[in-house]
């Protein structure tokens, strides 16, 4: 489709073939040595993770690739597994390699359903051309891969809940530790990583970890690809180094004028004009690659009533802070609508906030008040007293 | 032979379960399927999925009513699903909610009495640089406009029609 030579198609398997020739340890010590930390958005070092689940005993062991990507505005996954599968495979079987695992599975999001075809042609010419299955390459390697669907569920995203979902239950979050290293899919040890790492990985495999580090900082090293949408002139998928500024990207995409930025997804932060001078990475604004541009115009309550609705629909409800405490901050969020809501509501409402940061089980509700206290933080001027348009 | 169709999809539900191992593991899949083929995941198909696993009925129900695409709430031939996250919220989303619910007369949530369409909102579907998006079953539709969802609505109406007339050709053959 790209007129453009890529990375895949003039290096095809050139991080499966280097890695076929190194032993395990070898093999996690290239991508410890390239720094890649988790592009799903927690960041946690890859090699670090491959090294658990190599050093656990288990007959069986399992590479799961989390294609849940649910998070809003996050759309870098599906782009990857449409234009570069192969990618995304080469480097699950590699990571098979390094852990010791036989059975890989991608869980594909139910919403994209319609990937499904072309993904299990994919898997069928890399089987025909011995690139899974029994001796890779003529090698004693032997992996494979299959796909599972899942069913509209935004918490599956969550690496324990997403297990939960393969293993046939309800997609709640699992209490950590055991960690899904050693106890993963039918308690076997198991590495979930999202879809960008793992098509890193065959390029760090292929390229050596140097060319990756490159790019990035110190502690967010290489590149990222980043999902843009919202208010800007050129929405789309990017590929840049971590550790830009907020200005920089919006420069790059065409939304200078923002007056915030959502970095990270609906659970991430909303990062105001005068704050454009930060740094996307891990050490200053995390994400997983989620950008949504709000221009000059957009109401800012408007826009965490939209978050607000989005996790209390999709809280598992397992625990009280985030069953109960979502839904009680888009209640004083609709009394700010109203101009109803006081100083001293607010800060109890900031209070509830910064317990669900503490007491949520998962990540979902340890995230979703950000916005929120964002908002509150940058933009009190705009939020307060407000009078409601009559109709 | 005459089968009623509860012996067919009892004869179903044993093939697919066999096909996919019987296994809780199998659990997801199955209720997919079973969802896709009669839109509809019963309290009978329930019971037929729990004796082909050997669980109990009351975990099948569990799970398949904690997944959005699940659930035993019948639903049309043609399930519409409007993603209403942020950046299709600000893309105009609200328009073509209207235009749906006026050219099918019913609200998000529910059937259309002849079951043919079903309305339902989506979260975020990765498909924010192109919104408004929807799903039609599986089918994706970006840059959706109200005067696009007639067009939208008309393509599933000939495939119906095609169904349909391919079914009344089985029966009287």
């Amino acid at each position: 489709m790209s007129p453009l030579p890529t990375y895949a198609s003039q290096n095809a398997e050139a991080g499966l073939r280097a890695a076929l020739l190194l032993n395990r340890p070898e093999i996690i010590a290239e991508v410890r040595a390239s720094g890649l930390k988790g592009r799903g958005g927690a960041g946690f070092p890859t090699g670090v993770k491959w090294n658990f689940a190599a050093a656990a005993q288990a007959d069986r062991k399992f590479v799961v690739c989390n294609a849940d990507e649910g998070e809003p505005g996050t759309f870098k996954d599906r782009v990857i597994l449409q234009e570069y599968a192969d990618l995304v495979f080469e480097g699950m079987t590699i990571a098979g390699k390094a852990i010791g695992a036989r059975e890989g599975i991608l869980f594909l999001r139910g919403e994209y359903a319609y990937l499904r075809g072309h993904l299990e042609e994919v898997l069928a010419r890399r089987r025909a051309a011995h690139l899974l299955g029994a001796d890779i390459l003529a090698s004693s390697l032997a992996f494979d891969i299959r796909i599972f669907m899942g069913a509209g569920a935004y918490i599956c995203g969550e690496e324990t809940a997403l297990i939960e979902a393969l293993e046939g239950f309800r997609g709640e979050p699992r209490n950590r530790p055991p960690f899904p290293v050693n106890t993963g899919f039918l308690d076997q040890p198991t590495i979930v990583n999202n879809v960008e790492t793992l098509a890193w990985v065959s390029c760090i495999l292929g390229n050596g970890a140097p060319w990756f580090r490159r790019h990035g900082t110190d502690q967010s090293t290489g590149r990222k690809i980043f999902s843009v949408s919202g208010d800007c002139a050129r929405p789309g998928v990017y590929e840049l180094p971590l550790g830009l500024t907020v200005a920089q990207l919006l420069k790059e995409v065409g939304g200078e004028d923002a007056k915030a930025a959502q970095i990270g997804g609906a659970s991430g932060q909303c990062v105001p004009a005068k704050d454009f001078g930060r740094t996307i990475a891990f050490e200053d604004i995390p994400t997983g690659g989620s950008v949504i541009v709000f221009g000059p115009r957009r109401d800012m309550l408007d826009i965490l009533h939209n978050f607000l609705e989005f996790f209390v629909d999709e809280s598992c409800g397992q625990c009280t802070p985030c069953r109960l405490g979502n839904p009680k901050l888009l209640e004083g969020l609709e009394m700010l609508r109203k101009g109803t809501c006081s100083m001293a509501y607010l800060k109890e409402l900031c209070s509830l906030g910064e317990s669900m940061q503490v007491a949520s089980k998962c990540g979902l509700g340890q995230s979703s008040p950000s916005a929120f206290l964002s908002v509150v933080e940058h933009f009190r001027d705009e939020i307060m007293g407000r009078i409601p348009m009559q109709v | 032979m005459l089968m009623t169709e509860r012996e067919r999809m009892v004869a179903e539900i044993t093939a697919l379960a066999g096909r996919l191992g019987r296994n809780r593991t199998s659990l997801l899949p199955i209720l997919l399927e079973v969802k896709r083929k009669y839109h509809t995941i019963g309290s009978y198909a329930m019971q037929v999925i729990a004796d082909q696993l050997e669980i109990h009925p009351v975990e099948v129900n569990s799970v398949a009513s904690f997944y959005a695409f699940l659930g035993d709430r019948p639903q049309g031939r043609f399930v519409i699903r409007l993603c209403r996250t942020i950046s299709c919220d600000m893309a105009g989303k609200s328009r073509v909610m209207r235009q749906l619910e006026n050219d099918l007369g019913i609200s998000f949530g529910q059937t259309t009495p002849d079951g043919k369409f079903t309305l339902e909102w989506a979260n975020c579907m990765g498909m924010c640089d192109q919104g408004p998006a929807l799903l039609v079953n599986d089918r994706i539709h970006t840059h959706v406009t109200p005067e696009k969802v007639h067009e939208i609505l008309e393509e599933c109406r000939r495939i119906f029609g095609v169904h349909a007339a391919e079914a009344k050709e089985v029966v009287f053959r």
